[in-house]
């Protein structure tokens, strides 16, 4: 029963199990809406697991921090932010039928989006070469590790305070710190990538004008999934790089 | 139900023979459809598949523990037989069961609707748990897994096991369930037929509503919990693990704010079926109609907030076991008001014996067992005294497999005629109803007993005690009869399907646009035509509908024992 039926002529197709283009919307909507719940309970669990554990450590959390690059989150968050007006642009443009601006907008959020992951790259290659990804090869309190080898990157700063209060640098719970960080912003780095191949497909769905996109519907829901991702970037950045004293 | 089809004034199509079933016959046209009906099925194949697997599972357990000593299998073996056992019946059987069977078939009828809100996404989380079951087959195959059902770290990660694949794959379930939930939210929200109010839905649409809210709430929670194990085994990172400062009961709180709800997840619908049974054989419009509904709800809701109870004894402090406690207690409320209100349904009603009320009041008897036994968990004193104990066993499998699986097959036998349009051998159907509930008490009621005298769950052995011996022989023979009473449906119902006698559109006079504005097998549309609905759910009326008992050309199943 994958056929369906068109009733309004060249308008929106409505597919066979709704009545009117009305309900088909609101279904769409209403299903991408308990999506974004689940997402919120999955990134939940996380924000719980660091919650709790910065409250346990907040001497090291906060020691560990300060060798996040703090510039680099905050350029990733422009980004981040620019593309999310970028794609309400383009859900307007899609409700306005304009599909030319439409495409433009979605291909700038398209650029944002890998702008975002070439500078996490670069800024995970930093933590490598630091010596701070939280496996078996981890070294926190390390010296020899701390000095900048690229020319994006920064000496770490922490060294010096480590030696001086030991309680606030306790290597193995930094290391907690770090596989929380490596575990959120990766599973939020795939969501740009889940949201990178959303939002391509969705493109190139507009641009060989396929019958599965005939009304904005597509470009809202690729646009709330986006803003959820821009919306976990804008907890993430705070709670991880700008730990207050 | 009284609803009415809309006239379309158009020249009335001829009836025709065609159904969801025989519309198409090749296998692609199974393995690609869209058609709610189909997906159902095709999930009450691969659902009884996984069952299957877990029964031989249950089997080498029970007849291991026959002996003091052990008989067939090494500890290790023993470790990967229990936990193959949990992990199918979990999450590939009594997790879907309902809601993936029943719930898929039904939603949309009831409700009205042609089909789900997204019938492509229907089939793709039908897909998505088939990969997830075949890669927990395929870490099976590849030496097992040994950490149980639970996963409780730091066992689960460092363990030599294929315990990352086993996690892989339910993760992929649990991403099909999220799917089916989303799915089931949207249709009730939105696809609903004019008339169709919430306080005229069904209570089954209920109950599979308060499912789909705990689904979506709840399985993410477990999904992250166990891809961070995975991440732990695979990267070295150190989320729950002791020696980096992480807290491994942290694990236990993550994975049970999920597991604790998905015992809901297994339950609410079975109540749903079991509400639509009762009031359908006692002739009476259920009582409480309203109580019913938001008690599910509430059960849905309070279910978030009991996680602790499985952790009176892991270093939780004294103030969190007493409110988890409490809120366990409370819990009680809602389940109560259910079993009340189905009790009072009952009475002065017409009471009718068939198969489907049987496992209805089989379901009833079992679940006030497995909920009181619940309320002696539920007690800070008497849980630390059991905890870990066979009476946690007995009553998990009193609610969970009493429960699930009783409503289970009380709604396979209740909408069988709806399904296939054919019915079944009432004989067989009552005889094996029988034969389920008294298996399952010799099964698992011994269980209570050696448990309070104090054999440990997940023992291989119990040399030290052997005066244990006869509660595990007795529950080893029960649980033959048990497999026997499972074993029957299956052989019944399946020669039912080719050969079985022709069903009416409505054999049992229930009320429902199922039944009445819907052949059976239905065609893929489901309804001839658009249909709008204009009275109450449930308006059965027992005086009238006792007649129908006498009279023999209604059809109704066994209509005149």
């Amino acid at each position: 029963m994958s056929d369906h039926v068109a009733k309004h002529g060249d308008g929106p197709e409505v597919y066979f199990q709704y009545e009117d283009i009305d309900q088909q919307q609101e279904s769409y909507v209403v299903g991408m809406w308990s999506f974004l719940v689940t997402e919120v309970m999955f990134f939940g669990a996380l924000f719980l697991i660091y919650t709790l554990y910065r409250w346990k450590f907040h001497g090291t959390f906060f020691g560990a921090h300060e060798q996040l690059n703090w510039k680099m989150g905050g350029l990733n968050t422009m980004v981040l932010l620019f593309s999310s007006v970028m794609v309400a642009f383009a859900v307007h443009f899609a409700q306005k039928g304009k599909t030319n601006k439409q495409l433009v907008c979605l291909g700038v959020t398209l650029l944002c989006a890998f702008g975002f992951l070439v500078i996490k790259t670069f800024e995970y290659g930093a933590k490598f070469d630091h010596h701070l990804f939280p496996n078996h090869s981890f070294s926190y309190a390390d010296p020899e590790h701390h000095e900048s080898k690229s020319w994006w990157d920064e000496a770490l700063p922490a060294a010096l305070k480590i030696e001086k209060h030991e309680q606030e640098g306790n290597p193995k719970n930094a290391r907690l710190f770090y596989s929380i960080y490596f575990t959120m912003t990766g599973l939020h780095g795939l969501h740009v990538i889940i949201g990178i191949i959303a939002i391509t497909a969705l493109m190139v769905l507009i641009k060989i004008r396929s019958p599965l996109i005939t009304d904005y519907i597509p470009t809202e829901l690729v646009g709330l999934y986006w803003h959820f991702v821009d919306l976990v970037w804008i907890f993430l950045y705070p709670l991880f790089y700008l730990i207050p004293r | 139900m009284s609803s009415t089809v809309i006239e379309q004034g158009t020249v009335e199509k001829p009836h025709s023979e065609k159904n969801y079933l025989n519309a198409d016959h090749t296998l692609k046209s199974w393995l690609l459809t869209v058609d709610h009906k189909r997906i159902g099925i095709l999930y009450l194949i691969s659902v009884t598949f996984f069952f299957f697997i877990g029964a031989i599972a249950a089997a080498m357990i029970r007849y291991e523990l026959t002996s003091p000593k052990g008989i067939l299998l090494s500890s290790e073996v023993y470790n990967k037989t229990f936990s193959a056992h949990g992990i199918y019946m979990v999450f590939q059987f009594l997790v879907v069961a309902i809601p993936a069977v029943l719930g898929n078939f039904l939603i949309p009828i009831m409700i009205g609707a042609r089909d789900m809100a997204f019938p492509r996404l229907n089939l793709l989380s039908w897909y998505m748990f088939i990969t997830g079951g075949a890669l927990i087959t395929l870490s099976f195959i590849l030496g097992g897994v040994d950490a149980g059902w639970t996963f409780y770290v730091p066992l689960s990660t460092i363990s030599e096991n294929q315990i990352s694949l086993c996690l892989v794959g339910i993760f992929i379930t649990g991403f099909s369930s999220i799917f089916t939930g989303v799915n089931f939210i949207a249709t009730i929200h939105k696809m609903r037929a004019p008339g169709m109010t919430w306080y005229r839905l069904p209570l089954f649409i209920w109950a599979h509503y308060a499912t789909a809210v705990v689904v979506i709430l709840g399985t993410p929670v477990v999904a992250i919990t166990l891809f961070l194990v995975v991440v732990e085994r695979g990267f070295g990172f150190g989320i729950f693990s002791p020696e980096l400062g992480g807290d491994p009961v942290l694990f236990q709180h993550l994975f049970w704010f999920y597991s604790h709800p998905a015992v809901y997840i297994m339950i609410l619908p079975a109540f749903g079926v079991v509400s639509e049974i009762i009031t359908c054989f006692s002739r009476r419009p259920i009582f409480g109609y309203r109580f019913i509904a938001y008690s599910s709800l509430a059960i849905a809701f309070l279910g978030f907030a009991v996680w602790g109870h499985h952790m009176f004894i892991s270093s939780q402090s004294a103030f969190q076991g007493i409110v988890f406690s409490i809120i366990t207690w409370v819990l009680a409320i809602p389940s109560a008001i259910k079993m009340f209100n189905w009790a009072t349904t009952m009475y002065k009603g017409s009471v009718h014996f068939s198969t489907p009320m049987l496992y209805a009041l089989g379901f009833m008897g079992l679940f006030l067992i497995g909920g009181l036994t619940g309320l002696h968990l539920a007690s800070l004193d008497t849980d630390i005294h059991v905890t870990g104990t066979y009476f946690i066993v007995a009553h998990f499998h009193y609610v969970m497999v009493g429960g699930t699986i009783l409503g289970y097959l009380g709604g396979i036998h209740f909408w069988f005629p709806k399904m296939f349009g054919r019915t079944y051998s009432e004989v067989w159907g009552r005889m094996s109803a029988m034969i389920v509930f008294v298996g399952f008490n010799l099964t698992f009621f011994p269980q209570f007993m050696v448990g309070y005298l104090g054999m440990p769950r997940r023992y291989h052995y119990y040399y030290f005690a052997p005066e244990w011996q006869i509660y595990h022989v007795l529950s080893t023979a029960g649980s033959s009869i048990l497999g026997l009473g499972f074993l029957m449906p299956g052989i019944y119902l399946t020669y039912a399907i080719f050969k079985g006698k022709k069903a009416g559109a409505n054999p049992w006079g229930a009320k429902g646009l199922e039944w009445e504005n819907c052949d059976s097998p239905p065609i893929t549309e489901n309804f001839e035509k658009p249909i709008i609905v204009t009275g109450s759910v449930y308006d059965y009326n027992p005086e009238e509908d006792s007649k129908l008992y006498e009279d023999e050309d209604t059809g109704m199943l066994g209509g005149k024992y």
